[in-house]
């Protein structure tokens, strides 16, 4: 695999082995040796886990970084097309990591450069470094991720990263349930492929009564940076509010993850409970983004 | 009672019959027949067994290649093209849906970085009836309906 732009590219194989380098690096089994290597963090939009993540996780095998946020220093703001600023920063890079507004700009830039491109989330459409992590953290707590029952909870219409868990997880024989406010339910094409698989989904409004059925709960922000009109946002923004009380009736593996950042959506007393595991999910993106650059440069 | 043709018949060409009420200037959009030198005759929302209303287009002295004739069917999947010689029928033309389409459709969503960058689209087809496609890049998919064609 040159880069990796979007999990409809990864196969289950691909899965394994991001999954058995990411422990591997985490158990220090290998040390993937980066000295000299240099990866352009083209971040076009904010970020915090996302950007710190794979910053840490190149310098922790040796490699260096150069890195952009937003647009506001760079000749974007001359009106510099993509293409342009994307050959420029490819002949300074062995590898760019590439967070854009647009859908399909990760895509369009491992077309243009020859160097590997990581797509580390595309408007919303996909976020594959993200699936890769939620899998990991899943493997960890639950050992395995053949069937087991997911609920995704939150904005799945505009989520990349639910978008990417579902996609990823389509072959290990889930059970999804899909909570979320009505007019940000998962999009039709993302169902039809879940359909296209024969994986078993069904749409809920309420959470409670699915509670002892799961084995985590995949827990989402709904995004105000993604509605065009304010006002539509401010209606669901308080949708799926988690506490302790939902927790109560759950499978003692079962678990809490987030891909962060949360705004209100789990309260801060779920954080001290056993299943609360969005912190931890965070920190196995360092491993699995090292596991994402090693394997992609060709160092394992 | 007489029957009249309502388009004339052609000597050498093909004839698109068949054509979905409406799409017939889209067919000549699509395959360039309005920059060439060929006579084109075309009919609208004429009477059909078949469909109730169709179009039809007959083009003299011009033989449409495979390519063109699978971008018509793109537009319109019931289109049927006949290959004429000296009035008479010499061959149906089989339409092939291809797997990828690439330039001939605009992407819908004006959040995709074929939008935005203006570059050249891609589809993949998900579905050939009813047909879908799949934008590579965005990936979301579409029906027939939804989607425009560049000219």
């Amino acid at each position: 695999m040159k880069n990796l732009i979007s999990m409809r590219d990864v196969s289950k194989n691909d899965i394994h082995r991001f999954l058995d380098v990411a422990e591997k690096i985490e158990n220090g089994v290998i040390k993937p040796d980066l000295w000299g290597k240099l990866a352009a963090l083209m971040f076009f939009e904010p970020s915090t886990r996302t950007h710190f993540s794979f910053d840490t996780a190149m310098k922790r095998m040796g490699g260096q970084t150069m890195s952009m946020s937003g647009t506001s220093s760079t000749s974007v703001q001359k009106g510099e097309t993509l293409h342009d600023t994307l050959m420029t920063i490819s002949q300074y890079a062995d590898i760019i990591i590439m967070r854009h507004v647009v859908e399909g700009a990760a895509r369009y830039a491992s077309e243009v450069v020859t160097i590997p491109v990581v797509n580390a989330g595309d408007g919303a459409n996909q976020h594959p470094t993200q699936a890769l992590l939620d899998l990991y953290s899943i493997v960890k707590t639950q050992g395995t991720l053949e069937n087991l029952t997911l609920g995704l909870v939150g904005d799945l219409r505009l989520g990349r990263t639910v978008h990417s868990l579902v996609q990823a997880m389509a072959d290990f024989n889930p059970k999804f349930y899909f909570a979320s406010p009505s007019h940000l339910r998962m999009p039709g094409y993302i169902k039809d492929d879940l359909l296209a698989k024969g994986v078993r989904f069904e749409e809920v409004k309420e959470i409670d009564e699915i509670m002892p059925n799961l084995d985590i709960m995949y827990v989402t922000r709904i995004q105000k940076e993604r509605f065009a009109v304010p006002e539509d946002y401010e209606k669901v923004k308080d949708s799926y509010i988690i506490t302790s009380e939902f927790l109560k009736n759950v499978k003692p593996t079962f678990k809490v993850l987030h891909p962060l950042p949360r705004v209100n959506e789990i309260t801060m007393d779920v954080d001290k409970t056993q299943y609360a595991y969005y912190f931890q999910q965070a920190k196995n993106g360092v491993f699995m983004r090292q596991a994402i650059i090693s394997l992609l440069l060709g160092a394992v | 009672m007489k029957e009249q043709l309502k388009v004339d018949p052609i000597k050498n060409g093909t004839v698109i019959d068949h054509i979905t009420a409406g799409k017939a200037l889209t067919v000549i959009d699509i395959i360039n027949l309005n920059k060439s030198n060929s006579e084109v005759m075309i009919g609208m929302y004429l009477n059909s067994h078949k469909m109730g209303k169709k179009d039809i287009i007959k083009i003299e002295d011009r033989e449409l290649s495979q390519d063109e004739v699978n971008k018509i069917a793109l537009i319109s999947p019931t289109a049927t093209t006949i290959i004429i010689n000296d009035y008479k029928v010499v061959r149906k033309v089989p339409v092939e849906i291809p797997d990828r389409i690439e330039g001939m459709i605009i992407c819908p969503n004006p959040k995709c970085v074929t939008t935005t960058e203006k570059i050249k689209t891609k589809f993949e087809v998900a579905q050939r009836s009813p047909l879908q496609v799949r934008c590579e890049y965005c990936e979301k998919k579409y029906g027939i309906d939804e989607i425009k064609f560049s000219v």
